[in-house]
């Protein structure tokens, strides 16, 4: 016979071992049944991403600029490539490394679980790795940016890092809008990773949206292939030119020397700015006209008033400001068909300098053009109340105000577009609604006056293009150094448009330091404005306005003469 | 007594009748499910496709290549100024 008191302990101990078993199965089926059915699908669920493609630039009329194509990248799972390390020596061999090397990677990184081996490989060595079926190596889906213009569009358009994010231009500006969002989804894989089964989609994947830009790829390569060789064979450091169409303000071609390969964009950061945007020069007499619109404006002067320019210089303010020749007595318009820095600068000081700097502004100059490209620059254009006598005088000129090429030619456009001015636009459907910069008969007062220029007594007759009425300004100015002007280094430029009786296009061209005896505007660039514009006419089929060729009939053989 | 038997029996039918439906219904959706994974497979590989071709187009179409096609294999050149005769607007 048992004690009672021994069977009673006994009971007790046995109850409560259940009881820590039931409570312990609580615990585990109602206290952390999350956390531990979590842990269980986390052994055998994988989230996987599901790449978008980014969205297709294209040029106006549709041609492809930026496309994205699918590459595979391979990456490894250094612990399980290692267990068999015979594997590595084929794998070596197909990517044309050193089986060594990598395995000294692998070795070095062998608790992580994931390593890059080699980001976008070309497809047929692709299949061939993913033939051999190595354990641990495994094929991930990116995409690739080509960009099938090459160096002839990189400075509008930028280019991508591997990472596919937007690293310059317009890809930059648009990465979002490009880019569209990666999707995930759930599915099960077995041990080796292989996907068994998809449970269920978390995030479609949207798909990057195209952008159609505005510009013209025939006149982007004929610009660029005119600015390479005119950069060339001046020995220039640099170059810009920008078209512009008159009426919509869309950029037709935006081309910089030097340029780089977007496909390999490597690190040389100099030859990546988008000069025209980025870069400001002072743009010297190709300033005058804006000068001349607020003379006019004001009602100091009209294109038939006399202005006296000997004896070729002035005197301002303790400063002698030169012209090249004496041009002796001549009316406004010739102040700009001969470029005479002493007339100009005698008409602008007649303005206050409030009425003056009004103008300026008005066209837009000291504000950025608002196109959004990335690292666009403003100019600068000082407030009129720090203007003194001599400062007044110069910014008539061109020199003490500096510019972009891009505000350069929004302001021509507005000249050529009878005063109204439009921002500038990259991409097509761009909200830019004419601002009215000037009066329309002062604007075409100052157009026609421009005519003059490109003519054999102005300063630009090598801008002139055959069969058409052009009207531009030529400039030539001193590089500003750390210690004032320099003496021997200029930019020089042309901005004009045509056809001159109903513009259409408008062109700058600016070289920056050419170090050959040429550097005047009219002899380096106006011949580069004469060509790119030439080319752009007969792209464009615009009618000539300027008939110098034989004409004939439709349909008879009859060939007319005419001046 | 009677009813209530019949009214098991078509419940029980009832309850077979929609668990075959539902093992029916399963099976579909993983048929279905291959075949959408199948055409998913197949339109990305006809968007690389496309993209591959825009590419090849783009250096295709290549001004630089076309003109030297033009001017070195055609012999083409820009006619001069005094061969063009405007036809009379």
């Amino acid at each position: 016979m048992i004690p009672s008191s021994r069977l009673y302990a006994l009971l007790l101990i046995f109850m409560l071992c259940s009881f820590a078993l039931i409570a312990r199965a609580v615990n585990l089926q109602v206290m952390e049944t999350d956390f531990l059915q979590g842990q269980g699908k986390a052994r055998y669920l994988r989230e996987v991403t599901i790449a978008s493609t980014r969205g297709v630039i294209s040029d106006r009329n549709g041609e492809p600029l930026a496309v994205s194509t699918p590459v595979d990248s391979i990456w490894v799972h250094p612990g399980q490539l290692l267990e068999y390390p015979e594997n590595i020596k084929p794998l070596a061999t197909l990517l044309k490394a050193n089986a060594e090397e990598i395995e000294r990677k692998l070795t070095q990184r062998s608790a992580k679980e994931f390593v890059w081996l080699r980001r976008r490989l070309n497809p047929d060595v692709a299949d061939k790795i993913r033939a051999l079926k190595i354990p641990g190596v495994n094929l991930q889906k990116e995409y690739r940016r080509f960009y099938p213009a090459g160096e002839v569009t990189s400075h509008v358009i930028g280019f991508t890092n591997i990472d596919d994010v937007g690293q310059e231009g317009l890809e930059l500006a648009y990465d979002s809008w490009l880019a569209g969002s990666p999707g995930s989804k759930r599915v099960i894989k077995d041990r080796k990773g292989q996907t068994v089964e998809e449970v269920e989609l978390i995030k479609e994947s949207v798909p990057g949206s195209d952008l159609r830009l505005t510009l013209d790829k025939r006149l982007q390569y004929l610009a660029y292939r005119e600015l390479k060789s005119t950069v060339l064979q001046h020995g220039a450091r640099s170059g810009s030119v920008v078209v512009l169409d008159v009426d919509t303000g869309e950029v037709l071609a935006m081309v910089n020397q030097p340029s780089y390969n977007p496909n390999d964009p490597g690190h040389d950061t100099d030859g990546m700015r988008n000069r025209a945007v980025t870069d400001v020069i002072e743009p010297g007499s190709v300033m005058k006209p804006i000068a001349i619109a607020s003379v006019l404006e004001h009602g100091i002067a009209d294109p038939d008033t006399p202005v006296e320019t000997s004896p070729g210089y002035t005197v301002i303010s303790g400063h002698t400001i030169r012209d090249h020749n004496n041009y002796g007595l001549l009316d406004v318009t010739g102040v700009l068909t001969k470029s005479s820095n002493v007339g100009v600068t005698q008409l602008a000081l007649q303005l206050e300098p409030v009425e003056m700097w009004d103008t300026y502004s008005r066209f837009g100059f000291g504000e950025a053009t608002g196109t959004g490209f990335p690292g666009e620059s403003a100019g600068v254009l000082r407030n009129h109340r720090r203007w003194r006598r001599l400062e007044q005088a110069t910014i008539s000129y061109g020199y003490g105000v500096s510019a972009t090429p891009l505000q350069l030619a929004q302001a021509y456009a507005a000249i050529a577009n009878g005063g109204k001015l439009r921002q500038p636009a990259f991409i097509q459907g761009s909200n830019n609604p004419p601002i009215s910069a000037i009066d329309p008969d002062i604007a075409n007062a100052v157009a026609k006056m421009l005519e003059t220029v490109p003519t054999r007594v102005g300063t630009g007759s090598r801008a002139r293009v055959a069969n058409y009425r052009i009207a531009g300004k030529t400039g030539t100015s001193h590089k500003a150094s750390a210690s004032g002007y320099a003496a021997a280094r200029y930019v020089s430029s042309f901005a004009g448009f045509g056809p001159a009786s109903n513009p259409r296009l408008v062109c700058i061209v600016v070289i920056n330091d050419p170090t050959g005896d040429e550097y005047y505007g009219g002899l380096v660039a106006a011949p580069l404005f004469s060509e790119v514009m030439t080319g752009a006419m007969r792209i464009l089929n615009i009618p000539p306005d300027d008939y110098q060729n034989m004409l004939v009939d439709a349909g008879t053989d009859e060939v007319v003469a005419e001046d | 007594m009677n009813s209530q038997i019949l009214i098991l029996i078509l419940v029980l039918i009832a309850d077979v009748g929609s668990a075959l439906g539902v093992v029916y219904t399963r099976h579909q959706s993983r048929l279905l499910a291959v075949e959408l994974g199948a055409l998913e497979a197949f339109q990305d590989e006809e968007l690389a496709e496309w993209s591959r071709l825009q590419i090849e187009q783009g250096w295709l179409a290549d001004a630089s290549q076309i003109e030297k096609t033009a001017r070195g294999e055609l012999q083409m050149t820009q006619p001069d100024e005094t061969l063009i005769l405007v036809v009379r607007p």
